[in-house]
């Protein structure tokens, strides 16, 4: 009997998690609940200061202390070349300090320990001493000449200066800014802050003294890359590196970078040849591992007098910490920034970007972000919001104005995107509709009139997800390519293994659902493997909304490679041709006789046990997708707020988010995937930052300074959908993971800055405290 | 020193530093590795527990502090291998992606539950907002409590008639 597309739940249906089970009962295994016979504790010492010469440094009370093993410092990681390690950006970092350091919390040593209560105990009997240097906090004052230079290691580094990148026609830009009606500017600051995944880094290293062979099981976004990095830094052969991600708990970004402290662990289960566990504390985690954003941007918008756009010019300057360890495409050093023109049919555009080396901790990360959009879609929502302001325009009708039409796509950006497909006014209208847009616009007008406060902010965003393509799109050199190795056993069940990591994005469920569409077999049937790269086919791991993109085309395509094999086998066992043979949701049948049929259990078993002379056994194999083109998710979201004028707090009334990613394969994941962005937006907007002191002191370095929005704080959100399919991907979906981060903190702002338009105020820096909200209103106020 | 703690309904007895912290007692000595350090600050409340039924983050309690009382991890939750009605709830209403943060965040609602059968969304999101979570927005954790409630209630009418 055929199934039907229902009870196979594949593509389209919510059912609930496979992963699920173990969480629920505390089973998961995270890495810092691996433990094993014999394994040592790593503690590591950070440097207080941000910019210091080191002097001396001397362990000798720390190595008395009962209980330590080794204390690692970067002369002892220096003798083994490992005293430096390459970045994701092609740049180098200290893994520990040895000439000077260069950021509050850098690494400087190491204890290794029996336990770690002990080696945490050593830490404060290492005695440095350091010959302070002024720390260059602000990045502008970083490009003054008279810096003092971050990175005087590198012999060819006379400045500050990280890198310089220009993309777009400046020209022609220029000239359509000279004949522009209206020109509207915005500057802003895109504040430096931290993914903080609730989970922290940490590594168990496991390097066998007899095979050489090094088990690290670690907090990895990338498996395989690592293992590439790794292998180039320590010289080590890559089949004797195998890198196992446990269960990850959340990543956005933070674990894609490889870090100080996994080398160190493995440098000392090397040297000692036993396992060494080190997991950072979260003060750890905020002050030295990959940040996020720290982006200052220049925009400027020309238009006819109609409201018609003609020209977009942005320049940026970005706080790069002390070393540029951005994870990005090689090709790029700005990430995919020039997406800055957004869903808007721009005829020309300009982008410049330049970045300095500060003495703060390196990152950059894309922090639920595909590599920079996040700050690009700010830019160009808020820049449009004013420039309605401007030209006394209603937001939405600006936006209308200019949006590229769906007969457009696929559409080529001045800025070298190939948008692939794309319906902006069906998802701003369904976001309108759903929010009473006309409702509330008559509302506020009555408030204001009564003096009260009420904003409508909205964002019309377009990210550009799932690199590749591999001609395009490479870290240190390896392709953005992606894969799936699909086994189907006798009895018809199946292993799929993928190159991407989930970090809490469902992949054992969403996965299977593929393979479930494509070949009939049930969601509960088959396993989903990642994360072992001894085990998994090499992938470049889940990061920038890219795994349904690239791997969840690999798989569709395995599976699509296997049908077409079964389909010889099933016409083998029913002895007809194949051409007699039509294919239903889980089994073939004979044209015409719809009984005379093999479902693809019968198919699976007939591949090990009565397979045709001609083909070979087995219904396996793998797949390696090349994504012809990235995916472009869009969607509209509307925040409405309420401020109380009194103390600036501003109050959530309704966020709606109507969100088109294509096809989808788990709405109920989909949508949690929204609800997790929209909040994390939210926490941007209002509350998450990192800042320093004028020492270069961080301060954020705990929950108490770095806030994050818990249950009371953040808001419910109104989730809808548009489906317009990705004309190029297997089965028409696109990324959604980080769409509601990237497209809704510019909502979130433009809903409060909304709120004070009519009394002139045109920008608030996020965070958007209740502070710098009253402070607003009092110079609106006294300005008027 | 020597203390004696019933921990998931069986008395431990335990000979430990009385600098180490509850969590790590239950992590690192009973191997009980569901209770989770996110903050070591009580921030987060990755490491919630029960002790003596009422929430306490163990990154915050010292283990010798626990001597004589009782402790419930997310491991003594299922009851004669029936998962706890705030465990079945998560899944349903898809309260958790990663799954760090959800053995405390489902400690803290089953406490609450306890204390009051039938919450309001503000009380559900006012006893949370101790445990810190990156990946839901909250949203489906407050359904999964209010599931929960429903299905508590529905098992105390149907064994109460």
């Amino acid at each position: 009997m055929a199934v039907t597309e229902h009870e196979i739940a594949g593509v389209g249906h919510s059912i609930k998690r496979k992963e699920d089970a173990r969480f629920i009962q505390g089973k998961g295994t995270y890495v810092d609940d691996i433990s094993l016979p014999g394994m040592l504790h790593m503690a590591i010492l950070r440097s207080p200061l941000a910019h210091a010469r080191i002097v001396s440094i001397d362990a000798e009370r720390a190595q008395a202390l009962p209980g330590v093993v080794a204390v690692v410092t970067g002369e002892l990681l220096g003798q083994h070349n490992l005293a430096w390690m390459p970045t994701m950006s092609g740049d180098t970092q200290a893994v520990f300090a040895t000439d000077k350091v260069r950021f509050q919390g850098q690494e400087v040593a190491a204890v290794v320990a029996e336990d770690a209560y002990t080696a945490h105990d050593a830490l404060e009997l290492i005695d440095v001493e350091y010959d302070p240097l002024p720390a260059v906090v602000d990045p502008k004052k970083a490009l003054e000449p008279d810096a003092p230079i971050i990175r005087d290691d590198k012999d060819d580094q006379a400045d500050n200066r990280c890198y310089r990148w220009e993309t777009g026609d400046k020209s022609a830009t220029d000239r359509a800014f000279e004949q522009a009606d209206v020109v509207v500017s915005l500057d802003t600051f895109y504040p430096r802050c931290h993914p903080s995944p609730l989970e922290t880094c940490g590594i168990v290293a496991d390097v066998n003294p007899v095979t050489g062979k090094a088990t690290l099981h670690m907090t990895s976004q990338a498996p395989h890359a690592h293992r590439t990095v790794f292998a180039l830094v320590a010289g080590l052969p890559e089949q004797n590196i195998q890198i196992k991600t446990p269960d990850i708990g959340g990543g956005f970004g933070n674990k894609v970078p490889v870090y100080p402290g996994y080398v160190a662990a493995t440098a000392a289960s090397l040297l000692l040849g036993k396992p060494v566990k080190w997991v950072e504390d979260r003060s750890e985690n905020l002050i030295s591992t990959g940040f996020a954003r720290d982006y200052h941007m220049h925009g400027e918008l020309a238009m006819k007098r109609d409201g018609t756009m003609l020209a977009l010019r942005v320049h940026l300057l970005s706080d790069n910490g002390a070393f540029f360890a951005d994870a990005q495409p090689t090709k790029v050093k700005a990430g995919l920034f020039h997406i800055v023109t957004g869903s808007y049919d721009l005829p020309a555009a300009h982008v410049s970007a330049e970045g300095a080396y500060t003495n703060k901790a390196p990152g950059g990360v894309a922090y639920r972000c595909s590599f920079r959009v996040t700050e690009a879609s700010y830019m160009i929502e808020r820049l449009v919001q004013n420039a309605a302001y401007e030209l006394g325009m209603d937001p939405a009708e600006l936006r209308r104005k200019n949006f590229i039409a769906p007969d457009k796509f696929p559409y080529e950006s001045v800025t070298g995107f190939v948008y692939d497909s794309g319906n902006y006014e069906a998802a701003m209208d369904l976001a309108l509709e759903k929010v009473g847009y006309k409702e509330l616009r008559d509302e506020q007008k009555r408030l204001r009139e009564d003096g009260k406060l009420l904003g409508i902010g909205m964002a019309s965003f377009t990210e550009v997800v799932g690199a590749g393509p591999a001609k395009d799109y490479d870290i240190l050199g390896l392709k953005m390519f992606d894969s799936a190795e699909l086994r189907v056993h006798p009895t018809g069940k199946a292993i799929l293994k993928i190159g991407v990591q989930t970090q809490g994005q469902g992949h054992e469920t969403t996965f299977a659902q593929i393979v479930a569409s494509e070949l009939g077999i049930p969601p509960e049937d088959i396993l989903v493997q990642y994360g072992d790269t001894d085990n998994v086919p090499y992938g470049m791991g889940t990061y920038a909304s890219r795994s349904t993109p690239t791997a969840g085309a690999a798989t569709a395509m395995i599976s699509r490679k296997l049908r077409d094999k079964a389909k010889k086998i099933a016409a083998h066992t029913l002895e007809v041709s194949e051409d007699d043979l039509e294919w239903e949701t889980g089994r073939f049948f004979v044209k015409g006789a719809p009984d005379k049929a093999a479902t693809i259990q019968d198919v699976a078993f007939a591949a090990y046990t009565n397979h045709p002379e001609d083909l070979e056994a087995g219904l396996e194999g793998s797949h390696y997708y090349n994504p012809p083109n990235m995916t472009y998710p869009f969607g509209t979201y509307v925040v409405v707020v309420e401020i109380d004028e009194g103390t600036g707090e501003w109050k959530v009334r309704r966020v709606v988010a109507v969100d088109d990613c294509g096809v989808r394969i788990n709405p109920m994941i989909v949508e949690g995937q929204l609800h997790g962005g929209l909040a994390e937006g939210f926490a941007i907007a209002a509350m998450q930052l990192i800042s320093f002191d004028e020492d270069g002191n961080c301060i954020g370095s705990n929950f108490t300074d770095y806030l994050l929005p818990t249950s009371w704080e953040t808001p419910n959100f109104e989730t809808f959908a548009t489906v317009t399919p990705s004309p190029h991907h297997p089965f028409g979906a696109k990324g959604v993971g980080e769409s509601a981060t990237v497209g809704s903190p510019a909502a979130y702002v433009n809903a409060v800055v909304d709120a004070l338009a009519h009394l002139g105020v045109r920008n608030l820096e996020m965070p958007v405290t209740p502070a710098r909200v009253w402070e607003a209103l009092q110079e609106a106020r006294s300005g008027s | 020193m020597e203390i004696t703690v019933t921990v998931n309904g069986e008395k431990t007895e335990a000979d430990i530093e009385p600098r180490n912290l509850l969590v790590h007692f239950l992590r690192e000595d009973l191997r009980l590795t569901g209770t989770h350090v996110g903050c070591d600050t009580s921030h987060c409340g990755a490491c919630t527990v029960l002790l003596d039924g009422l929430p306490v983050k163990s990154c915050t309690v010292l283990a010798v502090q626990t001597d004589g009382r009782d402790v419930t991890t997310v491991e003594g939750l299922a009851q004669n291998g029936e998962l706890h009605p705030i465990q079945e709830a998560f899944k349903e209403e898809h309260g958790l992606q990663c799954g760090f943060c959800t053995p405390g965040m489902m400690l803290t609602s089953a406490a609450l539950l306890e204390q009051t059968p039938d919450p309001t969304e503000e009380d559900i999101r006012w006893a949370l907002s101790g445990n810190i979570c990156r990946c839901t927005g909250y949203m489906n954790i407050v359904k999964a409590v209010q599931w929960a409630s429903s299905k508590m209630k529905a098992e105390a009418t149907d064994s109460g008639s």
